[in-house]
C-alpha cells in the first residue's frame, strides 16, 4: 500500500480554559480550608466505625494526652475571653491585656490557673513545659470550674440561645488510662452533662456487618 | 492579552514579524492541579469523626427504682489491663470467661448474646465496667463493638466491690498475675 505521508504537526492544546478551572478550584479550596490550629497536645485517637461528624461550632473540646494531662479549648474567641475573665475573678489571678489577647488566640490550653499568665507570654518549648495539664483532682478541680464558666460565658455571649449550647467533646489518646477519662466524664456528669462526643478516627466496618448488623449465628 | 494560535498552521504572516506572546501554560496548570489536589485532600479529611456517648443521668430522689434486667441476656463486661476482657452473667458466683478484642473474641460473644436476646424477645444488655488499668482505647473499642453488633442496650458503670471480688477470685483460680 502506498503510504500517505502525514506531515508532522505539533499539537498545541489551548490550556487557558483548563488553567482557569484549575485556579478557580484552587481559590475555592484555599478559601474553604480551615487549617488545623497549633495544638499543644499530641493525641492519637482510637479508631471507631462511627461516622458522626464533629460539629464546627459551639464545642468544648477536652483533650487528654497519653500521660493523662488534661487540656481544654473552646472554638469561639469571644467565649474564651469571657470565660477567662470569670476564671481570673474566681481564682484572683491577674491577667494583663497582652496575656488576655494571647489567651483569646490560644485554641487549646492546659495549665493550672496560677501558671496560666506565664504560659500565655511564653512560646515554643518553654510554653510546652509549663502546660502541665488542668488539675482535675477533687481537692482542686479547676476543670469543673472551667467547664462551668465556659458554658456560662458561651450562653452569655450568644444571648442564651439554646440552639447554641456548648457540646462536650472528649479527645483522648489510645493509651490514656481510663481512670483519667473517667475523672473528666465524672466532672461533667456532676454538672448534669451526660452527652459526649468522643473523637475517633474512622475505621472501616468489618465485613459482614454494617447497616444490617444483628443477624448473628444462632446458638 | 496572550493570543493563542490553535489553527496548527505555521503562523507565517505577512508584514513585520511579531514577537509571539504565546506562553506554555503546562507547568502552571500542573502546579495549579497539584495545589488543588492538596487542598481537596486536606479539606475532606480534616473533619474529625466522633462517637456519641450518653451517660445515665444522676438518679433523683423521687425516681422509681430502675427496672429489673433479665439475667439471661445481661452480660457484665469487665475491661482489664493488657487488653483482656472478663465477662460473666448473673450476680451470685457466676462463671467467668476471658476474651479479647478480636473478631473471634468479644464480637462473637456479643453476636451470640444479641441472637439469644432476639429469641427471647428481649434486648441483650451489656454492662461495661472498665477497671482503672484499662485504657481509653479499650473503652472506645467496646463501644465500637456495641455499634458493630447493633446492641442498643449498654451502659458504662463503675466497678463495684463485688465485681472486683469476682474478678480477683477468677484470677486467683486461673493463676493470672500480670
Amino acid at each position: 500500500m502506498a503510504k500517505v505521508k502525514v506531515p508532522r504537526k505539533t499539537i498545541l492544546l489551548d490550556m487557558t480554559a483548563m488553567c482557569d478551572v484549575a485556579f478557580l478550584l484552587l481559590t475555592f479550596f484555599m478559601l474553604t480550608t480551615k487549617f488545623k490550629p497549633d495544638e499543644p497536645v499530641v493525641v492519637d485517637t482510637p479508631g471507631s466505625v462511627s461516622e458522626t461528624i464533629l460539629p464546627d461550632a459551639n464545642v468544648l473540646i477536652i483533650s487528654v494526652d497519653a500521660d493523662g494531662k488534661v487540656f481544654m479549648g473552646v472554638d469561639s474567641e469571644k467565649t474564651r475571653l469571657a470565660m477567662l475573665e470569670k476564671m481570673a475573678g474566681e481564682y484572683k489571678v491577674p491577667f494583663s491585656e497582652n496575656q488576655k489577647n494571647q489567651f483569646r488566640l490560644t485554641s487549646t490550653f492546659g495549665a493550672p490557673m496560677a501558671a496560666l499568665p506565664q504560659v500565655m507570654v511564653s512560646t515554643g518549648k518553654a510554653r510546652a513545659q509549663l502546660q502541665t495539664g488542668i488539675p482535675t483532682d477533687s481537692l482542686d478541680n479547676q476543670l469543673a470550674k472551667w467547664v462551668t464558666y465556659a458554658r456560662l460565658a458561651h450562653s452569655e455571649v450568644n444571648n442564651n440561645d439554646r440552639e447554641r449550647q456548648l457540646r462536650m467533646v472528649i479527645k483522648a489518646d489510645k493509651g490514656t488510662k481510663y481512670e483519667v477519662v473517667k475523672k473528666v466524664i465524672d466532672t461533667m456528669m456532676e454538672q448534669n452533662l451526660n452527652k459526649f462526643n468522643l473523637i475517633t478516627s474512622l475505621e472501616a466496618m468489618p465485613e459482614g456487618f454494617g447497616k444490617k448488623a444483628g443477624e448473628g449465628k444462632k446458638e | 492579552m496572550a493570543e493563542l494560535d490553535t489553527s496548527g498552521k505555521d503562523g507565517k504572516k505577512k508584514g513585520p514579524k511579531k514577537v509571539s506572546t504565546r506562553i506554555d501554560m503546562t507547568p502552571m496548570v500542573d502546579l495549579a492541579f497539584l495545589l488543588v489536589t492538596f487542598f481537596m485532600l486536606t479539606t475532606t479529611f480534616s473533619k474529625p469523626k466522633t462517637m456519641l456517648l450518653s451517660m445515665p443521668e444522676k438518679p433523683k430522689p423521687n425516681d422509681p427504682p430502675p427496672p429489673k434486667v433479665d439475667e439471661r441476656v445481661t452480660t457484665t463486661v469487665v475491661l482489664d489491663k493488657n487488653n483482656r476482657i472478663f465477662y460473666y452473667r448473673g450476680v451470685e458466683s457466676p462463671e467467668v470467661f476471658t476474651t479479647d478484642y478480636s473478631a473471634d473474641g468479644f464480637r462473637k460473644m456479643a453476636m451470640e448474646m444479641v441472637a439469644k436476646g432476639k429469641s427471647l424477645k428481649r434486648d441483650a444488655v451489656f454492662i461495661i465496667k472498665p477497671t482503672e488499668e484499662s485504657t481509653y482505647k479499650n473503652v472506645v473499642d467496646i463501644l465500637d463493638e456495641m455499634k458493630i453488633t447493633d446492641s442498643k442496650v449498654y451502659a458504662i458503670q463503675q466497678l463495684y466491690p463485688q465485681d472486683k471480688e469476682i474478678i480477683a477470685r477468677y484470677k486467683q483460680e486461673n493463676n493470672i498475675t500480670d
